[in-house]
């Protein structure tokens, strides 16, 4: 952080306008992995909240500190460390719930206990290995998005595309199995499986995102966007896509205004405009009116538009399946 | 902890005499401070934590416990006692949660949206607190790691009043808590102010999670309030011995870690979650034997445990 602003005042004669941002390569780093990072939590953030599955994201994140302090420990790379964690307790989660989903207090319990271990771990770090930086657990937590070198911002802008890419091949079949899981299931989609497969993608996210805006607030950039979008328009498709337009403008905004006042950092920049966006959607919706959103059965709107259009599509076969 | 005694010396040696090595430990007023006010964190965690479990409102309780590192740190930069910021926020975060308007069962993506969103943006406000208050960055792992070094007597006397506060409020709303968190439609049928107990339940949260985050630290408190519940719901169907277990369970799991984190060089977090996590997963392993062994015999309580 101070590298960043002393760098950002040494240099603040040189450039004009906003365009001179681009000439500081921490700045262009932090722009091309912070822009990947936003898409890929952007869309898997949607589905996060379309499945009631926050809570999940949540705990992935927080083991991504674990695993990052326990590679530290060990001497290996931290994305090591990140990577295998989250990987492996999304399977975990998905192997102890039904049908992917756990239990919210098996989940808490879990992680609650890896989140201990990471203490135990950044203790281990700190007094062991003292030529380490005792910062190392911090930048962890809050990130550290102007810190990234040219190798690393290319590798967490190709791991994000690989994430993104996987996630709308998929997109169709995890879209209908998380709205009507049991319909979809008895239609021949895999449930069991896509639901795995989308916890591993949530997993490799978290490590992912861990990297630009920290384990513990990784979370607002799953949640806000998707949050915001899922309360701007009642269409799935719509809402997936708006949702990354979303996270994008809000991961550009926070790096914007982390540049123009140095003394807020990247992630606060962030979260500050992801907060603010959500916040404002809200407004939107007072106008129109509760009952009206809420709906009639207490499912989402857009959980609601697309087991209607489901229905008008494909059901008449079936008939009798309708669940309203 | 390691700091002291490393100064002091080396660390204390554990002599299989319990005996004297209590009166040896407790000879420190500072261990002495952190005993009490760790017995009486768990008391006010495992009691509210037991009807977090039963309410299934662990996201919420996750959400208000690491708003208190924002109030800490917030303290810390206006230069007043971290009590009142732990407080201040909590219950703040708190009465927010319970404004928000709550649909029905199933949209529990939207709500929990929110609630993700209300704790990523202010976990960002305490990381900016901290780095405009530059003096404080070495603590912020203790802040949010916790530690039991350095409890004033004033700071367990705080204590005391807040557990004696929110122990006398939870008895006196308890039966129709109770009765709503087990079934919140048949409740409100019945007459029983289902959105004003739900209020009232979380502003209790906010104040237990506040206290109990001074010595946990706020990403630990979670497991104080999460793990004894769930093991005491396991081990018991009915809520009485349930919620007897839950208290009894945090207050020995806090025990124990305290003492082994007096002989050891590691944080008390790491031993309280560690030895909560292995009561949590012993009580679920019983649980399964025993219904394997009587498979026809009854029931648990549907909202005990977790199916």
């Amino acid at each position: 952080m101070t590298a960043h602003a002393m760098s950002h005042t040494l240099a603040a004669g040189s450039g004009s306008g906003w365009l001179a941002a681009f000439t500081h390569p921490y700045f262009l780093h932090a722009f091309l992995a912070g822009s990947a990072i936003a898409l890929a939590a952007g869309l898997t953030g949607f589905f996060l909240v379309l499945r009631a599955q926050v809570f999940t994201g949540d705990a992935l994140s927080h083991v991504a500190f674990t695993g990052a302090l326990a590679a530290l420990a060990g001497g290996y790379d931290l994305r090591l460390g990140l990577f295998a964690a989250t990987v492996a307790v999304a399977l975990l989660i998905g192997a102890i719930g039904r049908g992917g989903r756990a239990d919210d207090v098996a989940i808490g319990s879990v992680f609650a206990w890896i989140l201990g271990l990471g203490a135990f771990f950044l203790t281990l770090y700190t007094t062991s290995r003292s030529a380490g930086n005792g910062g190392a657990g911090v930048s962890v937590l809050f990130g550290s998005l102007f810190g990234l070198s040219a190798g690393q911002a290319l590798t967490a802008a190709l791991v994000a595309g690989s994430i993104c890419a996987v996630l709308l091949l998929i997109a169709r079949p995890l879209l209908f199995a998380s709205v009507d899981e049991a319909v979809a299931a008895a239609r021949g989609v895999p449930v069991r499986l896509l639901g795995l497969v989308f916890l591993v993608l949530v997993g490799a996210c978290a490590a992912e995102a861990t990297q630009a805006v920290g384990s513990l607030l990784l979370l607002g950039l799953l949640a806000a966007p998707a949050g915001a979008a899922a309360r701007l328009t009642d269409r799935p498709f719509r809402g997936l896509a708006l949702s990354a337009v979303l996270a994008l403008a809000e991961m550009w905004a926070g790096l914007g205004l982390s540049y123009a006042v140095p003394t807020l950092p990247p992630s606060f920049g962030i979260m500050a405009a992801a907060a603010s966006v959500y916040g404002l959607t809200f407004l939107k919706g007072a106008g129109r009116g509760r009952d009206h959103e809420k709906g009639r059965n207490g499912t989402s709107r857009p959980a609601r538009a697309f087991s209607r259009l489901w229905q008008t599509a494909t059901m008449p076969a079936l008939g009798d399946t309708d669940h309203e | 902890m390691t700091d002291v005694l490393l100064a002091a010396g080396a660390l204390p040696t554990w002599s299989w005499n319990p005996v004297a090595d209590l009166r040896e430990m407790w000879a420190f007023p500072f261990m002495v401070n952190a005993f009490r006010a760790g017995t009486l964190v768990a008391v006010g965690a495992g009691a509210m934590g037991w009807f977090m479990v039963l309410r299934r409102q662990s996201f919420a309780g996750h959400t208000v416990a690491t708003v208190g590192f924002p109030g800490a740190a917030c303290a810390a930069l206006l230069g007043v006692s971290v009590s009142y910021g732990y407080f201040a926020f909590c219950v703040a975060a708190a009465l927010v949660i319970a404004a928000m308007p709550r649909g029905g069962r199933a949209a529990g993506g939207h709500e929990s949206a929110v609630t993700g969103t209300v704790q990523a943006f202010l976990l960002a406000c305490g990381f900016l607190f901290t780095t405009l208050y530059h003096g404080l960055l070495g603590g912020v792992t203790s802040l949010l790691f916790g530690s039991f070094l350095g409890i004033t007597s004033g700071q367990v006397w705080l204590l005391l009043a807040v557990t004696a506060a929110v122990l006398a409020v939870l008895a006196a709303v308890g039966r129709p808590l109770l009765f709503a968190s087990v079934d919140p439609d048949v409740a409100a049928g019945r007459g029983v102010p289902v959105r004003a107990l739900s209020a009232v339940f979380l502003v209790l949260l906010g104040a237990a999670t506040a206290e109990a985050s001074q010595i946990t630290g706020t990403l630990l408190v979670f497991a104080l309030l999460v793990m004894p519940a769930a093991a005491a719901q396991a081990l018991s169907a009915r809520p009485a011995v349930s919620l007897a277990l839950a208290v009894l369970i945090a207050a020995a799991v806090t025990w124990a870690g305290l003492t082994v984190a007096y002989y050891s060089p590691y944080p008390v977090g790491f031993y309280v979650t560690t030895f909560a996590f292995a009561a949590y997963v012993l009580s679920r392993g019983g649980r399964y034997v025993r219904e394997r062994i009587a498979r026809p015999a009854l029931e648990p309580l549907p909202a005990g445990g977790a199916a």
